[in-house]
């Protein structure tokens, strides 16, 4: 019989505490070996779409915010496109990074992005799954990066058709997926444990 | 890379059993941090296929320099001078090329220039300790730094890490993301670290062990060190992406 011959993956391990250096060198005091902490800014011009702050905090398992956290955002534009090359539907907004990087704050653990309200995007299948934006939240004590997906609260009827949203069993969880809106400002909280644990995604 | 389609297959399944679990006590701020709850799996969509990319635009001409690209001029930083070098590849053995790859370290005394780092090691003026690169277009990678040192942490009483270099890989889809530590060839303090045990198969942890390749020594100047980065592989395209009833 043939092989397979494929290769395992690397296996993961913490970003510890120290991620900043290389992820954010500015955060942890670094100046001058780059011109500016990557993805700090999503939104590079007249960016079209809603503008929106997503900001939040990451909880442990006593309800202390992380203050060590590194999260990383990616979402499609205004229109529901991509900007990356595996995008073959059209070209996104050049304005518009939908990609973004943001250190939870040493003191208070607030994490904030400015970026713009994501349009829909189908699902493999061709339904549309309602506006999200996936995270990646890294920090020491946790040993593989986390995934999960950001939605919106005030948008009932497509939360109510999505996929993903519809294929998860307990829905008394669904909640924790689900960003609290006042004005601009959209809060995302995240349970890394406890009664209200955030889903995570292993995708 | 211009020259291709873009790939847009889903990735292959992470093997949880690969990777370390969220809980592994021995570290023990793993503990309060640790998701308790199943992850909710699905076959990845173009969110997940698709990632962010970086143009060589991004990098400054020291960028993969860590001896310089922190020193005032005419300074270098100071340890024993190495070249880490290595190819991104995928699951199937595909070169990852023009991905960026981050790096970050402790200088040769074990101390981090951070403000949370209080070591009592001195910090090296001409180290700041990041750097970053792109991989050409068949996924392979180098830059020239110092060796870290190793240094004590706060888990137990006498707990140390192992000589390590953090690393930050994209790949060319979001789920693809990776982070992870690269140790030392003959490092005593690997087998002993309780970070790197967070892995349960020896052969995961071989893999993050880079060995010295004396052929890409530079002499009188830098040892070398070869460190390949392996991603998600895709399936292919061919039969991807279909709407219902097709």
């Amino acid at each position: 019989m043939q092989r397979l011959d494929r290769l395992k993956e690397s296996p993961s391990q913490t970003a510890g505490p120290y991620v900043h250096i290389g992820c954010v060198p500015s955060f942890a005091g670094i100046e001058g070996v780059y011109p500016e902490d990557l993805g700090r800014a999503m939104i590079t011009g007249d960016a079209k779409g809603e503008r929106i702050t997503l900001t939040g905090r990451v909880f442990d398992g006593t309800g202390t915010p992380l203050r060590d956290a590194m999260i990383e955002i990616w979402q499609a534009d205004a229109a529901g496109l991509f900007n990356s090359p595996a995008e073959t539907r059209g070209s996104a907004d050049p304005a518009f990074a939908g990609w973004g990087r943001q250190p939870t704050d040493g003191e208070t653990g607030i994490y904030a992005f400015e970026t713009v309200k994501p349009g829909r995007v189908p699902f493999p299948d061709g339904r549309l799954q309602a506006p999200h934006i996936t995270m990646w939240i890294v920090a020491r004590g946790i040993n593989l990066g986390l995934s999960t997906r950001v939605y919106f609260e005030d948008e009932a009827e497509a939360n109510a058709a999505d996929p993903i949203l519809s294929r998860i069993e307990h829905k008394a969880r669904v909640p924790t997926l689900m960003a609290r809106r006042a004005g601009s400002v959209h809060t995302f909280d995240i349970h890394l444990q406890g009664e209200n644990e955030t889903i995570f995604f292993d995708v | 890379m211009h020259n291709n389609p873009p790939e847009t297959g889903a990735f292959y399944p992470r093997d949880p059993d690969w990777h370390p679990q969220a809980l592994t006590p021995g570290y023990k701020t793993s503990v309060l941090r640790a998701p308790q709850r199943a992850k909710i799996s699905f076959d990845p969509t173009l969110g997940e296929i698709a990632g962010p990319a970086f143009g060589h635009g991004l990098l400054g001409p020291l960028d993969n320099d860590l001896i310089l690209n922190f020193a005032s001029p005419g300074e270098s930083a100071i340890g024993e001078r190495i070249i880490v070098h290595g190819r991104v590849q995928d699951e199937r053995g595909r070169g990852v090329g023009g991905t960026l790859v981050e790096f970050w370290q402790a200088n040769a005394g074990g101390r981090y220039r951070h403000k949370k780092d209080a070591y009592l090691a001195p910090l090296d003026p001409n180290f700041g300790g990041c750097g970053r690169t792109i991989t050409d277009a068949a996924g392979y990678y180098s830059f020239r730094t110092i060796k870290p040192g190793p240094y004590p942490w706060p888990n137990g009483v006498n707990d140390w890490r192992p000589r390590h270099i953090h690393f930050s890989v994209f790949g060319t889809g979001f789920a693809q993301r990776l982070i992870t530590q690269m140790y030392f060839e003959g490092d005593p303090l690997i087998d002993i670290c309780p970070i790197v045990n967070t892995i349960r198969d020896q052969a995961a942890i071989g893999q993050l062990i880079a060995p010295m390749d004396m052929a890409n020594t530079v002499p009188m100047d830098a040892m070398a060190y070869k460190f390949d980065i392996t991603l998600r592989g895709r399936r292919s395209t061919m039969f991807e992406n279909r709407r219902e009833g097709n």
